[in-house]
């Protein structure tokens, strides 16, 4: 019966199935898009075995034969000439916007007649690293379209114990592929016994977002977290760590969905990064406290969250250390806002 | 399903002017309007919606409400494209039935909500053009409506209802009030009232009101009417 075909009720996995119907009903001018979908419903009929209790986010596992399809048919132009006007918004099309490739960051704030409930990807997302571990901060807004989706939402994620994921790009992506990855790491720690690090589980993220490089799909991510054993986190006390940032256990890598992934010590994610770049780089260095790092991170964010307008609401400040990761209450900026108005006040009041 | 020519993405018409040749195409969505909205409070939850059911400048229905009760503990409000709605509230209850029998008991509002992004997800390069708000009463009987706040509005006037409910259910913006909890009463009084200040404003939303009142005794309906022009 349909309904019993739409449900998968006969083959799993469940949710494939309802994009292969799809695949073929539509017009030729359409396929382009919509067969993404279809190689989506029929690339998961090989199966890994083993895999009992299939989780219907299963979809996301390279298949042989949708790796070998090219990919012009999966969401890309096609080579004939009545088909490249895809590559234009199509304005008249508001459901599918453009095929073309997302800039690597930040991601465009929405298409030119968005869908409707495609969250957007305006963000302030910060991570650094420092003598006393990683401090990972984002602000709290989701924005669509110029519509405020949801005021207080977590856009840092804690992956496992020693690893946190700041999040950036279309909220359900992001939401989901972290919650993929925190399930492969941890059956990487039940199969190894042994944490995975942060280099390694930014490799499995990018290499599980590669086979949607060129769709929609959109995922910034900044992994921060702390990798080797507890025993060893007496190393951050010793003076001649002071200015040697290689000898510390932290990583903060940066992974894109169109295949960036790039090591370093301070990223900045999002519309509003260039505003938090300014504070960071001025008073980001390795010698510095654990409260001066906090400070100078929710800083980067309010400060972003003055001048973007996609970013705001609250900040959500993470510091990762040997023994874990810790969260810092969210503090809303509209109190800090009208503190600094008062301030500024005072400061007149006395100058003249 | 009208072709989408001369309609934007929201089913407004776009305005006139001569640009050449267009290309048109099939487009597979369509808006039909409607606002949904949610509220919790300690004991209770309520899902209301309009009856509303238009595309561009017609109305397809005057009763076509847009809660649909899953479960006795709870309820979904889908606004949006109304073939994506009817589609995936088919789905949700045939997942529901399928949990039933598998697990011998019926979902948790929780987890239909966690089982709802999945699926929503699953579709995600060719989505439902839903808007979905889902309320209802947890194990212990304490509500919760499952989008992070306790109120929020969804649809067509949802950028107009949702500042409102943020003011007067979640206090914000106000200084020196007293912060009361959310008497039911209350609560259907304040959706009652905003609603009827939807209908003044969004030209999607009238007709009529439904509102489902989920407490541990069940779920109740109330429909109060609206301006039907």
């Amino acid at each position: 019966m349909a309904l019993q075909d739409v449900c998968g009720l006969h083959n799993p996995p469940l949710f494939p199935q309802w994009t292969a119907p799809l695949s073929r009903s539509f017009m030729p001018e359409d396929s382009t898009h919509l067969s993404g979908g279809g190689i989506h419903g029929e690339a998961f009929s090989t199966r890994l075995p083993g895999r009992g209790g299939l989780s219907p986010l299963e979809f996301y596992m390279p298949i042989a034969e949708y790796l070998t399809e090219s990919p012009i048919n999966f969401g890309q132009t096609s080579l004939s000439s009545a088909l490249t006007k895809l590559l234009e918004i199509d304005h008249l099309y508001p459901s599918l916007p453009s095929i073309s490739l997302p800039p690597p960051t930040p991601c465009p704030i929405s298409p030119s007649v968005p869908l409707p409930f495609t969250l957007s990807h305006g963000t302030t997302t910060l991570g650094f690293a420092f003598q006393g571990g990683v401090i990972a901060a984002a602000d709290t807004r989701s924005s669509c379209s110029g519509l405020v989706a949801c005021p207080a939402s977590p856009k840092v994620l804690p992956i496992h114990s020693h690893l946190v994921g700041t999040t950036s790009g279309t909220s359900a992506d992001c939401a989901l592929w972290k919650r993929i990855l925190s399930r492969e790491l941890r059956l990487y720690q039940l199969r190894h016994r042994r944490r995975l690090s942060t280099g390694g589980a930014a490799k499995l993220l990018s290499h599980m977002l590669h086979p949607f490089k060129g769709t929609e799909l959109c995922v910034a991510a900044t992994l921060c977290g702390w990798d080797g054993d507890e025993e060893k986190h007496d190393v951050a006390s010793t003076p001649q760590h002071a200015n040697a940032p290689t000898n510390q256990m932290t990583a903060i890598i940066y992974v894109c969905s169109d295949g960036l992934r790039l090591q370093g010590e301070l990223f900045s994610v999002g519309s509003g990064s260039p505003y938090a770049y300014s504070i960071l780089d001025s008073s980001v260095y390795w010698g510095m406290s654990v409260q001066e790092a906090t400070a100078v991170a929710r800083e980067a964010v309010y400060r972003a969250t003055y001048r973007d307008a996609y970013s705001g609401n609250n900040v959500d400040l993470y510091h990762v250390t040997a023994k874990g990761w810790r969260r810092r209450e969210r503090e809303n900026l509209k109190e800090e806002y009208y503190r600094e108005k008062e301030r500024e006040r005072k400061r007149r009041v006395i100058a003249y | 399903m009208i072709s989408a020519q001369a309609y934007g993405g929201n089913g407004k018409v776009k305005e006139y002017h001569y640009t050449g040749p267009v290309e048109h195409k099939f487009s597979p969505y369509a808006f039909n309007g409607g606002t949904v909205l949610a509220v919790a409070g300690e004991d209770f939850a309520l899902v209301a919606s309009d009856t509303r059911l238009s595309e561009g400048y017609s109305i397809h229905s005057r009763d076509s409400p847009k809660c649909y009760k899953l479960t006795d503990t709870t309820v979904i409000g889908c606004s949006g494209f109304h073939g994506d709605c009817l589609t995936l509230t088919k789905i949700i209850e045939a997942r529901l039935k399928m949990y039933k029998h598998s697990n011998n008991k019926s979902m948790t509002s929780g987890a239909i909500a966690a089982m709802l992004s999945t699926i929503l997800y699953g579709r995600r390069f060719f989505p439902y053009y839903v808007y979905n708000i889902i309320g209802g009463l947890d194990e212990e009987g304490d509500s919760e409506t499952y989008k992070q706040d306790t109120y929020k509005a969804g649809g067509s006037a949802s950028a107009m209802l949702q500042p409102l409910l943020d003011n007067q259910i979640g206090f914000k913006n106000m200084e020196n009030v007293e912060q009361l909890p959310l008497s039911q009463e209350k609560a259907v009084q304040l959706v009652k009232d905003v609603f009827i200040s939807a209908a003044e404003r969004d030209v999607y939303t009238g007709d009529a009101l439904k509102i489902c009142i989920i407490t541990k005794e069940g779920v109740r309906e109330e429909i109060v009417p609206l301006r039907k022009d």
